[in-house]
């Protein structure tokens, strides 16, 4: 655990037997951000004392059923839940959206992409708040260029719960054009409301269909997703100089 | 009980059962002629393209596996090896276009992992008949979401590929898959079972009757329990396969392993007479102990049945268990299905009866090869003979297009032409940015992926030219390889190697026999004066439909390495006010064009000439150019010729265009056609490059130190194309919409059916 704002921050990164973004969300951790990262596998039942737990993209268990809709019966994902009840930070990237989804960790569901294709590309999501662990890094209203890669990332829910969400300032990110405005066309998959990122009511929880760790490094196109991981380290060594204090 | 009938069914020739006959010293039973028939297939012996192979180079010092395993691999320093290789899946994706894609990609990643190397990339060669045919947009968008569906869930990026439309393709679709991975150069690890006694393993998917294909395999007693309960095409799973690599990976880190074969083609029969034959050894397997899917399949099915995701290991003695324990992480129980032998025989028993046994060598080294009868087709002479002056004025310019001019017409089609225009459509299907290593996104040129750990990157391309072939398939061959090393050499990677796969019809016409050993010629001759030796491929044959063959299609992957990925170069134009070299210069060679093809519906004349020295100049030119960070960007002039490249260097860069003066070229009488040889014509061996204006003169100084012809030919800016030649503004379009044409062409024939 974090103590001293000088302490480097511990990431767990969930492994399921299908995910294929794990390595990704480790690298961007530890070469891109400098701080550290575990793997913790999906059958494991302890987070190995992790400050900030990422669930990364792929395909949790094939996914034929449903996307993650076996995952939330992973051993591992007992000790997600308990770490979420006591504040700390989840990041539900992709496939780990779903699977917080899923667990009911997060309110919604996922549809098939409204083109009824994949799409990888790199689109632009808003940042409407930034009073979550993983946003308070970024400006409001700042738009982040950042790479989908889903075939159902149409995010519904029923017209009662869009509404909470957006009554609590649940809505995180939404698709845009690249100047921040909302287009019908800059909504890749068809989601309600263009959302692409939420949190739940505590809001240390955030899941987003973007992929942020395939956006931390110019070479690949973009260097916006930093922000997010920075987020979260400031966040965690603000709450440690509190603590300390 | 063999009768001729049952021989004609296993596609096995009276002399080749006579050939059985001698091994075996005895009557073969139906299991046994089952084993023959598929390790002597055309598939798996090469046998009618075997004694043309051997003549390629596959030697080098980068060189550290050649042909005969799993897969290539070339050094690519850091102590690592690049692993890769091409495959071909065409006839199961004509039938079932996505199941047939997708285990064809199944396929070649565990070529891939199977040498110890974690997969790092993906490309595919597609070809189809033409777009506007029905059916073709049914194929295509079957065949890519296949793709997609297998590689996406693998977590392995598509970087890039190729996709080309025509006619000659429509009864038979080419679907060629490409895989490269990544070991330790001291880890890789080899096909092969030796050590008597040493325990062979069976892990993965349970076998089923999938695959067992109708032509070689059925007897009379087989067709009448089972014909219905045998799908035609296998079906991937793409989740198992996932856990196979991960899981077999883990593994080969133990060092417990002997060696590890993938079942693909001819299933446990290939993999078991395969590992034995390499180590010398025999193997003996019981075929009760392997978990099947589906009760009272016989040893026949069992041994000849395709189902995908399964591996064959030959494990160290002791060290069992350990391997037991790491499959059992990942959910997978490897069986002990048999031992290593020492008598060099394959011995296949149920419940512990002897029901086949063959020595191995008889079924790998020891099939039958062909030197089959080649004769020139008797089109040929016909078709390379092109008078440009002879050709009428093309009808689509008078059929209403208020097009400005001739040279925008023929600049607009070929923007609009399916096998030119944006493969954005697929390749956004693909997930091409996982494992964040892609440091040139696909859509053109080579793809290129960054190998963390070290300052390297591996950069990767397919290409063919199935129309350059049927006019030439010496020539052709010579063409693909050049321009494939080429897209290497255009984003400053050195080319180190290369596969290939060699897709043309029937072998026992001599017409396409011939076509076949002239592409295998050219092939070498391009390989051995570049540098890229051949580490691997696939052959497939019969490529045919009602007695008419698709065109010769040799596909080679060239792979290469960048010592520095961060000096990578893309092809796009990056800012306005550079200026554009032509490095290398044309002739205005319109044989065999996309031009002629597309606006006099020809398919006609000699391909462009060749000179591989030159040719090897200029790509080493282009490397030290990069290498030297003096250019800003590279692009390979290839189909469509001069404007169509610039045209794409300006696509995708919000817009910057570009201004150019060429040398106008004199191949005919009639004006229209020299200004469209001028601009569309496919002259090989050029490369168009932006330079800052501050590295003009010594880029210059390099090209003349090298011998290549260089010269300026315009600047980027404006938002316009704009192209004079011999002082006339032939080509004056914007830019906005000229990408327009070139974005919408495909995805058109797909949006039309969602509104």
């Amino acid at each position: 655990m974090l103590t001293r704002a000088g302490d480097t921050v511990k990431f767990a990164v969930i492994v399921f037997p299908g995910s294929n973004c794990d390595e990704d969300a480790y690298h961007a951790a530890t070469a891109v951000l400098g701080q550290k990262a575990e793997y913790v596998w999906h059958k494991d039942t302890d987070l190995k004392g992790a400050d900030v737990v990422v669930l990364p993209g792929g395909f949790a268990h094939g996914d034929y059923l449903r996307t993650g809709a076996m995952a939330r019966f992973s051993p591992i994902m007992r000790e997600v839940r308990t770490f979420a009840e006591r504040g700390g930070p989840v990041l539900g990237i992709c496939n780990g959206f779903q699977v917080l989804l899923e667990a009911g960790l997060l309110p919604g569901a996922m549809l098939r992409n409204r083109g009824l294709k994949f799409r990888c590309e790199h689109v632009h999501i808003r940042v409407e708040q930034t009073d979550t662990p993983f946003t308070l890094a970024c400006r409001g209203g700042q738009v982040l260029r950042m790479p989908i890669a889903h075939g159902e990332g149409n995010y519904f829910a029923e017209p009662d719960v869009i509404a909470r969400l957006e009554a609590n300032r649940q809505v995180i990110f939404r698709y845009t054009t690249a100047e921040g405005e909302l287009r019908d066309d800059a909504n890749p998959n068809g989601s309600v409301s263009a959302i692409a990122g939420i949190c739940n009511d505590t809001r240390n929880v955030v899941g987003l269909m973007p992929h942020p760790e395939r956006a931390c490094e110019s070479p690949l196109g973009s260097a916006d997703g930093l922000l997010i991981f920075e987020s979260v380290v400031q966040s965690l060594k603000a709450g440690a100089l509190v603590a300390g204090a | 009980m063999i009768d001729p009938q049952v021989l004609e069914r296993h596609q096995l020739k009276p002399d080749e059962y006579d050939r059985i006959l001698q091994f075996l010293g005895r009557e073969p039973n139906l299991t046994e002629l089952g084993l023959f028939s598929v390790m002597w297939s055309e598939h798996c012996s090469y046998k009618s393209s075997r004694v043309h192979l051997k003549t390629l180079p596959t030697e080098g010092p980068q060189v550290l596996q050649g042909p005969g395993e799993n897969a290539g691999a070339v050094d690519i320093g850091d102590g690592l090896a690049a692993v890769f290789k091409i495959e071909s899946h065409n006839h199961p994706s004509f039938i079932e276009p996505y199941q047939g894609a997708a285990t064809g990609v199944g396929g070649i990643i565990r070529d891939i992992f199977t040498m110890g190397a974690r997969p790092i990339a993906l490309l595919n060669s597609l070809r189809f008949g033409a777009l506007d045919m029905p059916g073709t947009p049914r194929l295509l968008e079957g065949v890519v979401a296949g793709i997609a569906g297998y590689g996406n869930s693998m977590g392995i990026p598509t970087v890039g590929g190729e996709i080309t439309f025509d006619p000659a393709y429509a009864g038979n679709p080419l679907v060629n898959v490409f895989c490269l991975g990544v070991a330790k150069a001291s880890d890789i690890i080899k096909g092969v079972a030796s050590g008597v006694g040493n325990a062979v393993y069976y892990v993965g998917a349970k076998t089923g009757r999938d695959g067992i294909h109708g032509a070689t395999m059925a007897s009379a007693e087989f067709d009448e329990r089972s014909a219905e309960k045998r799908p035609a095409v296998q079906v991937g799973d793409p989740f198992m396969e996932k856990l196979l690599l991960e899981a077999c990976l883990e593994v080969m880190k133990t060092d417990a392993l002997i060696g590890i074969q993938d079942m693909g083609a001819a299933g446990l029969t290939c993999s078991t007479s395969e590992m034995g034959s390499r180590g010398g050894a025999g193997i003996e397997i019981d075929i009760s102990l392997v978990p099947q899917r589906e009760s009272g399949m016989t040893p026949y099915e069992i041994m000849l049945s395709e189902s995908q995701e399964r591996m064959l290991l030959v494990v160290k003695p002791g060290r069992e268990a350990e391997v037991e324990r790491i499959f059992e992480k990942w959910d997978l129980h490897a069986v002990s299905i048999g031992r290593v032998t020492a008598d060099g025989m394959l011995r296949v028993r149920e419940r512990g009866q002897v029901v086949a046994e063959v020595p191995t060598g008889a079924l790998t080294d020891q099939a039958p090869v062909y030197r089959r009868p080649m004769t020139p087709p008797d089109y040929l002479a016909d078709a390379q003979r092109l008078d440009l002056d002879a050709l009428e004025r093309p009808r689509a310019l008078d059929a209403g297009r208020t097009l400005s001019s001739p040279a925008t017409h023929g600049l607009f089609a070929l923007l609009g032409s399916p096998t030119i225009a944006s493969k954005r459509w697929a390749y956004r299907q693909y997930d091409h940015m996982v494992r964040t290593n892609t440091i040139n996104l696909p859509g053109l040129g080579a793809g290129v992926v960054r190998l963390k750990g070290t300052d390297r990157a591996l950069a990767m391309s397919l290409d063919g030219n199935g129309r350059y072939c049927y006019l030439d398939p010496y020539r052709g061959a010579m063409l693909a390889v050049a321009e494939s090393a080429r897209n290497v050499a255009c984003t400053g990677a050195r080319p180190l190697g290369a596969t290939n796969c060699l897709n043309f019809g029937n072998p026992e016409r001599p017409e396409i026999m011939w076509q076949l050993a002239k592409a295998v010629e050219g092939l070498g001759a391009a390989c051995r004066a570049l540098g890229v030796p051949i580490t691997g491929g696939n052959v497939s044959l019969y490529n045919e439909t009602d007695g008419a063959a698709i065109y010769p299609t040799p596909v080679i992957g060239v792979v290469g390495v960048l010592d520095h990925a961060d000096r990578v170069v893309g092809s796009r134009f990056r800012a306005p006010g550079d200026v554009i070299v032509l490095l290398g210069e044309g002739s205005g060679e319109l044989g065999g064009s996309e031009y002629l093809k597309l606006v006099y519906d020809l398919v006609r004349g000699a391909p462009p000439a060749l000179d591989l020295d030159r040719e090897r100049a200029l790509q080493e030119l282009v490397i030290a150019l990069v290498g030297e960070r003096l250019i800003r960007s590279a692009s390979d002039c290839s189909e469509g010729g001069l404007a169509v490249t610039v045209g794409e260097c300006s696509f995708g860069t919000g817009g910057i265009g570009a201004e150019l003066s060429v040398e106008p070229v004199n191949v005919a009488r009639n004006p229209h056609l020299n200004v469209a040889a001028t601009l569309f014509g496919e002259s090989a061996s050029r490369i168009v490059v932006s330079v800052a204006g501050d590295a003009v003169t010594a880029v210059l100084k390099q090209a003349a130190a090298a011998g290549v012809p260089t010269r300026v030919i315009g600047r980027t800016g404006g938002d316009r194309l704009r192209i004079a030649t011999g002082g006339d503004i032939v080509i004056d379009v914007s830019i906005e919409e000229a990408e327009r044409v070139w974005s919408t062409a495909i995805e058109r024939y797909f949006v039309k059916k969602v509104a």
